[in-house]
């Protein structure tokens, strides 16, 4: 199979995830839209790695998926502080960090 | 002998120091520290006079150099003194007539709770006086010329709890300082044309200027000597400065300050006889103001004030004079020290009646006066003949040369000069009759004063006397001395030059003419007031009499233009200040403000629209790129 | 190495400040003897200063003191007096004793004030005077751009505490409207100046930039870059030298202040306490006018020139517009303000003239009007501080009540409507006849001025000094001996300095001649040369 095609697929994955970020106002399926997008970035980069025949894509994929491992870690965090403090999980509550 | 020169300005400077800083101990000797040091300068010019008159005429001159006051490149400004025959002159006549007018104050002030600052200003007023008539260069002379303006403000305003003297102590430093830009303009003219302002090598290579830069030059130095001497159109503070003490009245129109204006362009001669131009408009101001002068002189009744108008007018006579050029210098300068002599007297007989009479100035209050005053009235009367040019008096010689000059200008306008200087002399006549004719004569109009207390005229004290029987016997035989021989003459030419004038009129005509006039004067003034009773309130009079006892509108005219003006001009800049020049400022301030006002809305809050604009901003950078790779 | 002896006079101000800063919060009067100490002692090092400078020597600089500093730009600690800066240190080293003897108990606590241990504000008062003094000592020495450059700026943080921490408390319906107006003047203040500043941080940037890259190592050094430009391997295209000229140029301007940059300078003098407006108007506002002397042309002279018919103009338009406003005014302090603007006004035509009388009388100018503001401002402080109220109706007939103060103020005033025979009246004639020979219709329009300032200082003197006896004014002490301590040299010095002026012109002409030979500018020949005339015979 022509290996484009992957690169069609993360396209796709991140535009949905894209658009999951910007619509939707609970904090959890904003989170997994970020995830989403990190993923189709990840498959972008194995792609690429296959595609031009060296390592360097499937190294940086590592890395994400360990950034996001953590990233989840801290962003669970605080989402789960903010649904304590204002029982609710919509990013739009937490709208205090303004003048 | 030249070292005593510097002492000459140092003695009374010395006496203002210790008055003005010494404090109250002084108290009781003050009068007396003041009187002495007027005294002793005066004693130095004597001696110096002696000194001069040793020498020939061609050699009387002597310099002093103390020490080098501005160097600064090719300026070069020094305290140096230079005593000639003219300076000479005036330095007897300010010290003389000065320590008279000191030893007069010395009753006239006896009571005055500041009199020891008094004495410390009159003394200061000779100072500045002789510093500028012994100066060397005209910055130095500049330096006197203002001190003597700040000695009239503060002698003029010395009672300064009333409101009228300290305006008119404010107008007359004003006005002055008019001048004095004029006088600071013609230095600078001076520098930059010759490279210096010190009399020798101005006044010799004035010659070598081009008459432009010599006509602006001699323009500006009339400018500042309109402004001291009281010239139109810069007269308006003489009458004002009434408000001061009367001591002060006949120093300021005797020796010192309005004298200055006359030394000015007589000390300048060499520039205006070689620029005829400036020369025209010097006689025009003094013909315009020996008119003006003496026609307010008619309307006032206050007896200062009607002296004040004298001297507007007499002075204004010595300006023509000096404005004739070498035929007139001499005489205008002549004018000036018999005029001193029965200025003086005459205000300090003044002063003398109004002690008497409760300070009383207005003269349709007083009336009869010579019995109770007799010696008042005998010095009054012998400075009233004096004045009006009465035949054998001071007056007489040196105002009749002065027409007899003017004449001598030839043509048209010597006629012109001519006839206003005749027209002059019979107004004179006129005023002068009519002030001692209210004053001495006719029945008792007095008032009493405002606390209804009735006036008990009686002669002053021995130290106010003395100087005016002094000064009564100068008005009478000054004139007399100085034309015998033609001493005077030969004493000043050395410094000033003559020239005869081609009079179309013989000396016998003119002094003839002068006669008849003063006839007419006095007559129309006996006619006037003398001969039937005088009305206590003045009575409402023809538009010109009022307009004259307004000064003739000038006040009115300054203070619509100038006050006025002034105040809107100002109070319009203070606004422009506030919102346009300050607008600015504020407004951009207001503009960053309000601009990061609008910025803020943007920091909404929402984590979703700060995604959009992240997503934006990189769909921006994308394009972008891709634009750029496609170009 | 020679005793440091530009650095020390710096450095003695500076640790004065520290040590005053450090003293107790009971110990307040230590405070006060302590600072009084330190300017005390910074007087002695300008006068050994005065003393070592040789006038005639040739060189540009003396005392010089030279140390790497930044390396990498090019940055150096280098110092050195001309004859102008060096009269200036002694300005401001002779002020600032009388600045703090004369501000004694501005900064003491209110009575009401809770005691509190930490709280110390006569301490931090007379700490950031000598700060000012430090930092403006140190910008008259410096001969780096870089180095002058940060004492320039630096000045700025003093100073507006001193306006906004100290203000004036006189005339206030209630403290907050008082510190209201305070902290917008003293805000004003900062902008302006530090919009100033900025605009001259990116000239001395590219200022390094045309060093760089014309001579392979870029500089800040003035004698260095004025020695480039003699020799030929520094030229500034005509373009970027006016645009520098004009960044320095515009710094100078807003300090100085000209017109139209003049409006922080009312506001500021009027809301700080006496002594504080005479350190700004008459110690602070003197680095600009200097710099302009020492930066602006020496640095860029054919910008200079270039700049000079637009500058004449305002500068007379600044002599004309502030004694007007002064006129108008109804606030004493503003109405010294004002005179000052107008003063500024003298010295920069005077400045730019571009003659020797011009440039001797401007310098001459900034220390006679440094020593006359001083005078009339420090007895203005001390009416107010009687009668609690800085407006002139609120006065009348003062000098029956207290003759003395009356008479000092009018000397004061004199001295500023530049009377013959008190300082200002030499420096004043020497830049109008300096203006004359060049601009004559400059130098009469200017002329104008005396008729003005004669005005606005008589009417001043008329209203608060002369007529009826005011009720409230009734019972108002006369000067006490710490305030004639202040005033009385300052009158001393005006009257001496007017009648011998010459061992200030003596060390000031060389330095101006210098200047004037950097600017490639010589004085106007007079058509009839009489005195060489007369010299020949």
């Amino acid at each position: 199979m022509n290996p484009v095609n992957y690169l069609y697929l993360a396209a796709v994955l991140f535009t949905i995830g894209a658009a999951g970020v910007l619509i939707r106002r609970n904090a959890i399926v904003v989170f997994m839209c970020v995830e989403l997008m990190l993923n189709a970035c990840n498959l972008a980069f194995v792609t690429f790695s296959r595609l031009h025949g060296n390592l360097d894509g499937q190294i940086i994929a590592f890395f994400t998926m360990v950034v996001a491992a953590a990233e989840v870690v801290i962003g669970l965090a605080i989402i789960v502080s903010v649904f304590r403090t204002r029982h609710s999980a919509s990013v739009d509550d937490a709208s205090l960090l303004k003048l | 002998m030249e070292n005593l020169i510097g002492l000459l300005v140092a003695a009374p400077l010395l006496g203002a120091a210790v008055l003005l800083c010494g404090g109250r101990r002084l108290d009781r000797v003050d009068h007396w520290i003041g009187t002495l040091l007027a005294a002793v300068s005066f004693a130095l010019g004597a001696v110096l006079f002696a000194d001069l008159l040793g020498k020939d005429a061609g050699a009387r001159t002597l310099t002093s150099h103390l020490f080098s006051w501005v160097p600064v490149g090719g300026f070069r400004a020094d305290v140096a003194f230079r005593l000639d025959q003219l300076s000479m002159t005036f330095v007897l006549l300010i010290t003389g007539v000065g320590t008279l007018i000191h030893l007069y104050s010395v009753g006239y002030m006896e009571h005055d709770e500041r009199r020891r600052r008094f004495f410390g200003y009159l003394n200061l007023f000779l100072a500045a006086m002789l510093l500028l008539v012994l100066a060397d260069n005209y910055l130095l002379l500049y330096v006197g010329w203002e001190g003597v303006g700040l000695a009239s403000y503060l002698l003029i305003g010395f009672w300064q709890h009333k409101p009228s003297a300290a305006t008119a102590a404010k107008k007359a430093f004003l006005v002055n300082r008019v001048g004095d830009m004029g006088l600071s303009i013609a230095i600078m003219l001076m520098f930059t044309t010759f490279g210096t302002f010190a009399f020798g090598p101005v006044l010799t290579h004035a010659t070598d200027a081009g008459e432009g830069k010599l006509t602006a030059i001699g323009l500006m130095l009339l400018l500042a000597a309109c402004g001291k001497s009281a010239q139109v159109p810069l007269q308006s503070w003489l009458g004002d400065a009434m408000e001061g003490p009367t001591p002060v009245s006949a120093l300021i129109h005797a020796a010192t300050m309005v004298t200055a204006g006359v030394y000015l362009i007589t000390r300048s001669g060499a520039i205006f006889n070689a620029a005829p131009d400036a020369q025209t408009a010097v006689v025009t101001v003094g013909a315009v103001t020996l008119l003006f002068g003496a026609i307010v002189g008619c309307a006032k009744d206050d007896i200062k004030k009607a002296l004040a108008g004298s001297t507007m007018s007499q002075i204004g006579y010595m300006i023509l004079a000096a404005g004739l050029g070498p035929v007139g210098y001499v005489f205008a300068i002549m004018h000036l020290v018999t005029h001193g002599f029965f200025k003086a007297g005459l205000f300090l007989g003044a002063g003398s009646v109004m002690h008497g009479m409760n300070d009383e100035v207005d003269m349709r209050r007083y009336g009869g006066l010579r019995t109770y005053m007799p010696v008042t009235f005998v010095t009054f009367g012998l400075g009233y003949l004096a004045i009006i040019g009465f035949p054998g008096l001071s007056g007489f010689f040196s105002k009749d040369k002065i027409i007899e000059a003017a004449f001598a200008k030839g043509g048209t306008e010597g006629w012109i000069l001519g006839g206003a200087a005749l027209l002059g002399a019979a107004i004179t006549a006129y005023y002068m009759t009519r002030v001692m004719i209210l004053t001495f004569f006719g029945e008792k109009r007095w008032q009493p004063d405002a606390d209804g207390n009735r006036p008990h005229p009686h002669e002053s004290p021995r130290t106010m006397t003395i100087p005016m029987v002094v000064l009564a016997v100068g008005s009478v035989f000054a004139g007399g001395l100085f034309s015998i021989n033609d001493t005077f003459l030969k004493w000043l030419e050395p410094v000033t030059g003559h020239a005869e004038g081609n009079s179309p009129l013989s000396a016998i005509e003119v002094t003839a003419a002068t006669m008849v006039v003063l006839v007419l004067g006095v007559a129309l003034a006996w006619a006037q007031y003398g001969r039937g009773p005088v009305p206590v309130t003045a009575p409402r009079g023809n538009a010109l009499v009022r307009a004259a006892r307004r000064d003739l509108l000038q006040d009115d005219f300054n203070h619509v233009v100038l006050v006025r003006g002034g105040e809107e001009l100002t109070r319009g800049l203070v606004r422009a200040d506030h919102s346009v020049v300050d607008g600015i400022v504020n407004g951009t301030a207001a503009a960053v403000g309000g601009l990061s006002s609008r910025m803020r809305r943007l920091q909404n809050g929402y984590a979703r629209s700060y995604a959009v604009s992240m997503f934006g901003g990189a769909a921006v950078l994308i394009a972008a790129t891709l634009l750029m790779r496609a170009v | 190495m020679s005793f440091p002896l530009l650095t020390v006079t710096a450095a003695v101000p500076a640790a004065g400040a520290v040590a005053t800063a450090a003293v107790p919060a009971a110990r307040r009067a230590a405070a006060k003897w302590l600072a009084l100490a330190f300017s005390l002692a910074t007087l002695v090092l300008a006068a050994v200063q005065l003393a070592r400078f040789d006038p005639d020597s040739g060189k540009p600089f003396q005392l010089t003191e030279s140390h790497a500093w930044i390396k990498s730009f090019g940055v150096r600690y280098d110092l050195g007096v001309d004859g102008i800066a060096v009269v200036l240190i002694a300005l401001t080293a002779l002020l600032v004793p009388f600045v703090i003897l004369a501000g004694w108990h501005d900064a003491d606590p209110l009575e009401e004030a809770e005691p509190n241990r930490r709280w110390r504000p006569t301490q931090g008062f007379f700490a950031l005077i000598l700060l000012v003094e430090a930092m403006v000592v140190i910008s008259f020495e410096a001969t780096d751009v870089f180095l002058f450059y940060i004492f320039f700026e630096a000045m700025l943080i003093p100073v507006y505490f001193l306006v906004g921490g100290f203000g004036d408390r006189a005339g206030a319906r209630s403290e907050e409207e008082t510190a209201a107006r305070r902290s917008y003047a003293a805000v004003k203040f900062l902008l302006y100046n530090l919009a100033g500043g900025l605009i001259m941080m990116a000239a001395v940037i590219g200022l390094y930039a045309v060093t760089a890259h014309q001579l392979g190592t870029g500089t800040f050094s003035l004698t260095e870059i004025v020695q480039a430009r003699a020799d030929g391997r520094l030229q500034f295209a005509t373009v970027t030298e006016r645009a520098l000229f004009l960044g320095f140029f515009f710094a100078f301007a807003v300090k100085a202040p000209l017109w139209p940059l003049h409006t922080w300078l009312p506001g500021a003098m009027g809301e700080a306490t006496a002594p504080v407006a005479v350190l700004i108007t008459a110690v602070v506002d003197k680095v600009g006018t200097f710099a302009m002397l020492r930066f602006c042309l020496q640095l860029f002279p054919e910008a200079s020139k270039w700049a000079t018919p637009v500058i004449v103009v305002l500068s007379v338009i600044g002599i004309l517009y502030g004694a007007l406003l002064a006129v108008a005014q109804k606030d004493i302090k503003r109405l010294i303000a004002y005179a000052s603007i107008s003063h500024f006004g003298f010295i920069v035509l005077g400045i730019f003239a571009m003659t020797t009388q011009g440039q001797g009388g401007a310098t001459l100018y900034m220390v006679n009007h440094g020593i006359s503001t001083a005078a009339l401002m420090l007895v203005a402080g001390f009416l107010i501080s009687r009668r609690g109220s800085r407006l002139i109706a609120d006065y009348g007939g003062v000098q029956k009540v207290a003759p003395v103060l009356a008479g000092t103020f009018m000397v004061g005033g004199l001295a500023t409507l530049s009377l013959p025979g008190l300082a200002p009246f030499v420096s004043e004639f020497l830049v109008l006849v300096g203006t004359f020979s060049r601009y004559p219709a400059a130098g009469i329009v200017a002329t104008l001025g005396i008729v003005l300032a004669a005005l606005y200082v008589l009417v001043l003197y008329q209203r608060t000094m002369t007529g009826p006896v005011k009720d409230e004014v009734r019972g108002m002490p006369d000067l006490r001996v710490r305030e004639l301590v202040v005033v009385g040299p300052l009158i001393a010095l005006l009257l001496f300095l007017g009648v011998y002026p010459k061992p200030l012109t003596k060390i000031i002409d060389p330095a101006v001649g210098h200047t004037m030979s950097q600017v490639h500018r010589t004085d106007p020949k007079p058509d009839v040369p009489a005195n060489d005339v007369e010299a020949a015979k």
